[in-house]
């Protein structure tokens, strides 16, 4: 497989994977990274020196990815490892999240940033609990593509029953939730290479794609020109000088707003709305390096200058003036609590960072929690501790301007950061605003 | 629509990142060795801070071993950008009986860095420091964050990382603590040099195909023409004429050279692919030992 030299031909596809301990996830991994050549002789051979010393029957590919000392001591994966490889027609970033234990905080993780999340089943265990917990956070985190990877075929000598009957299970469960993502079931073995780069001979009833087919051809373009135009503000650009710059003229009054299209477009002379006063303005300036452009494109950065003078900066917003964003000083939120040593509870106060605001918030409310085994509800325990999931409710001490999580992935989620620690210690996504609160009063005031 | 290219969004995730540096910071630094990965980090401030100049220097951690190209090359490109620079002098902490030369003829600059590194941040008070750090280099950094805390001793505490959600980058620390930022993290060796064709990019020479006397040592292509390295009585007739290039750029004691006819960026691109080792399979700081990057990141290496 000839490695790509031509940038301009190729896009890029981020997607996580998720399995059981023994479900075959590093020998995929493994093979994936093997066949497209990504894994390079000094790297194999570490790796194979490293198993041999530890006595490992088989080359542990595990051992490329657990690069940190405790990880290679203990035999296990502690954190997200991201993974890179390259096809002629793809560029592709793993995020490989470990299996154990810690699994919920790091695959919420590793899926906030994917577009399609690998779903590993053991053919001869079926869908079970674990799957089921997986799916149900690839689905929180609104990932819109699942490849339900039935691995170990060959142990089940390839038998098409047993394969409907996991992919028939796991339909009926996937049913049942919010954000249904589209779903690609393909057999496989791993180890043996079976529809995982090409097509096997031992699965003819199985008419689709090889796993990495799919992953090269899928369409996954989350944020799309189409959305409503969202750009929050990082940093205000005023080069305070006299200089004329060849592309931009005499900087003197140059103020832009400098920042990364989060969805949608904006061309010039867009009327827009300016968050926080909502003041209307228009769009005089959209610049990068190579000079002035007519236009936005979803993901990509800017500097951005407007008609009037407002008062806006880090933490500010633009939308277009037709699609306002909310404006809240309450609202409801899933959240996944990831601190180990401290629990959130009713009156629990935090920094929330959302995106690039930073404010003082309080939860006033535990809503419920969900047992993401049987994604039953209960409000009987309020008290998150480690990898608990479940929906609260917030007050900031300033208005946020966002959209629910289900609309825009990058305005609808936020962390909350211990005040004490400065840790990250919840990822949330925002449900829907408890109506548009125009009296400011400290989230402290009522405690 | 078409989906934009890996190149257009790994520009504008480091775009992102820098500005996120500038603003959630008091006083940052951008660490610039002269090396292609740091180069390509600069040349994306650049970028992120139009129409306005960079608003924080270049750090050059200087270990007094360096090649005379690269020097060269780094005041040529700190005036192009219009930015300033500020050095940290490995030579002055020695002097300063801050660090011990290390002895014996393999001896190298390189740990002693981390001294430097670190006193020069306190001098200077910088809370935060650019890396051009890449997750594909090697595998404790495939395990490193975008924002990187370090306690208030520089150390990076692996086991106890924030985790890094969406794009929100928390940069909250207390007095006395400082970040590591890496805003090329997803970056491959593949991406910085396609980015470095497209762009066009103007690099040392030292990348680009030349003659060089060589001496191999441990099954390294190690300079001999600048004396930088001692070398042995026996060494010395062993000593040959080479068409190599470098595929890193760093203190010259520890890196190596590979043998390359590669003399443009689209045979570089070419060799980058067909590529079987790795580009930090050239450096003897990293086969000190299987966790010699984690050791030396724990107490405060870039």
């Amino acid at each position: 497989m000839d490695l790509l030299v031509n940038p301009t031909e190729s896009s890029l596809l981020r997607f996580t994977t998720a399995g059981s301990v023994d479900d075959g996830k590093s020998t995929l991994i493994g093979r994936l990274l093997y066949d497209s050549k990504s894994i390079f002789e000094d790297q194999l051979l570490a790796v194979e020196e490293s198993s041999k010393r530890r006595g490992d029957a088989h080359v542990n590919l595990a051992l490329l990815t657990d690069g940190l000392r405790a990880e290679r001591e203990q035999g296990i994966t502690i954190d997200v490892a991201y993974r890179y490889f390259a096809t002629p027609k793809r560029k592709f970033i793993i995020a490989d999240t470990p299996g154990h234990i810690q699994y919920t905080r790091n695959m919420v993780t590793g899926a906030s940033t994917a577009d399609l999340a690998i779903i590993l089943i053991d053919a001869r265990l079926g869908v079970i609990e674990q799957t089921m917990r997986h799916t149900y956070l690839a689905s929180l985190l609104r990932i819109g593509h699942i490849v339900l990877a039935v691995n170990k075929m060959d142990l089940v000598n390839f038998d098409q029953a047993v394969y409907d009957k996991i992919v028939g299970d796991f339909q009926a469960f996937a049913k049942g939730l919010d954000n249904l993502p589209q779903v690609t079931p393909i057999p496989m073995s791993a180890l043996n290479g079976d529809n995982v780069v090409d097509k096997s001979d031992s699965t003819p009833w199985y008419t689709g794609p090889s796993l990495l087919q799919h992953l090269e051809t899928v369409q996954v373009h989350a944020e799309t020109a189409a959305d409503e135009a969202r750009f929050a503000v990082q940093w205000v650009i005023r080069p305070i000088s006299d200089r004329t710059d060849s592309k931009l003229g005499n900087l003197h009054d140059y103020r832009g707003f400098a920042g990364r299209m989060a969805s949608g477009t904006f061309r010039m002379g867009d009327d827009v709305l300016v968050y926080p006063s909502a003041m209307k303005s228009k769009i005089t300036g959209i610049h990068t390096y190579e000079g002035p452009q007519p236009e936005t494109t979803p993901q990509l950065s800017y500097s951005i200058t407007v008609a009037d003078e407002i008062d806006t900066s880090r933490g500010g917003m633009i939308v277009k003036a037709n699609e306002p964003a909310q404006t809240s000083q309450e609202f409801d939120a899933m959240i996944c609590w990831f601190a180990d040593k401290k629990t959130l509870k009713p009156r629990g106060r935090f920094h929330l960072r959302h995106t690039t605001n930073d404010v003082r918030a309080v939860v006033t409310d535990v809503l419920y929690k969900v047992n993401i085994s049987t994604l039953e509800k209960s409000a009987e325990n309020k008290e998150f501790s480690l990898n608990d999931i479940g929906c609260i409710r917030i007050r900031t001490a300033a208005p946020i301007f966002f959209d629910s999580y289900t609309k825009n992935r990058t305005t609808g989620s936020f962390v909350l950061v211990d005040e004490q620690t400065n840790n990250t210690v919840a990822a949330g996504m925002i449900l829907n605003s408890l109506g548009d609160s125009e009296d400011f009063e400290d989230p402290g005031s009522s405690i | 629509m078409s989906a934009i290219t890996h190149l257009q969004f790994l520009e504008s995730e480091a775009i992102y990142i820098l500005r996120e540096t500038a603003a959630q910071f008091q006083k940052p630094a951008l660490l610039f060795s002269g090396g292609k990965d740091s180069i390509v980090m600069a040349w994306l401030a650049r970028k992120a801070f139009y129409p306005s100049k960079l608003p924080f220097p270049l750090l050059h951690v200087d270990t007094g071993h360096n090649f005379p190209e690269a020097m060269e090359y780094r005041d040529w490109f700190v005036q192009e950008i219009g930015a300033t620079l500020t050095v940290g002098l490995v030579q002055k902490s020695i002097d300063d009986g801050r660090v011990q030369e290390e002895k014996g003829h393999n001896a190298s600059r390189n740990k002693l860095q981390t001294v430097t590194l670190l006193d020069t941040i306190e001098e200077h008070q910088y809370d935060a420091c650019l890396g051009g750090g890449r997750r594909d280099e090697e595998k404790a950094r495939a395990k490193e964050r975008f924002f990187s805390h370090r306690d208030e001793f520089g150390q990076w505490d692996p086991k106890n990382q924030r985790p890094e959600l969406w794009n929100i980058f928390n940069g909250r620390k207390h007095f006395g603590e400082h970040f590591r930022v890496f805003p090329l993290s997803n970056w491959t060796e593949m991406d910085i040099w396609q980015y470095i064709r497209q762009e066009n990019i103007p690099l040392p020479s030292l990348y680009f195909s030349h003659q060089r006397k060589i001496i191999e040592r441990h099954g390294q292509l190690l300079d001999a023409s600048t004396g930088i390295i001692p070398l042995l009585d026996e060494e010395k007739p062993k000593v040959k004429e080479m068409t190599i290039r470098f595929r890193t750029v760093g203190d010259a004691t520890c890196t190596g050279a590979v043998e390359s006819t590669a003399s443009t960026i689209d045979e570089i691109v070419a060799e980058v692919a067909a590529a079987r080792q790795t580009e930090r399979g050239t450096r003897a700081d990293d086969k000190r030992s299987e966790t010699a990057m984690e050791d030396r990141k724990k107490e405060g290496y870039f």
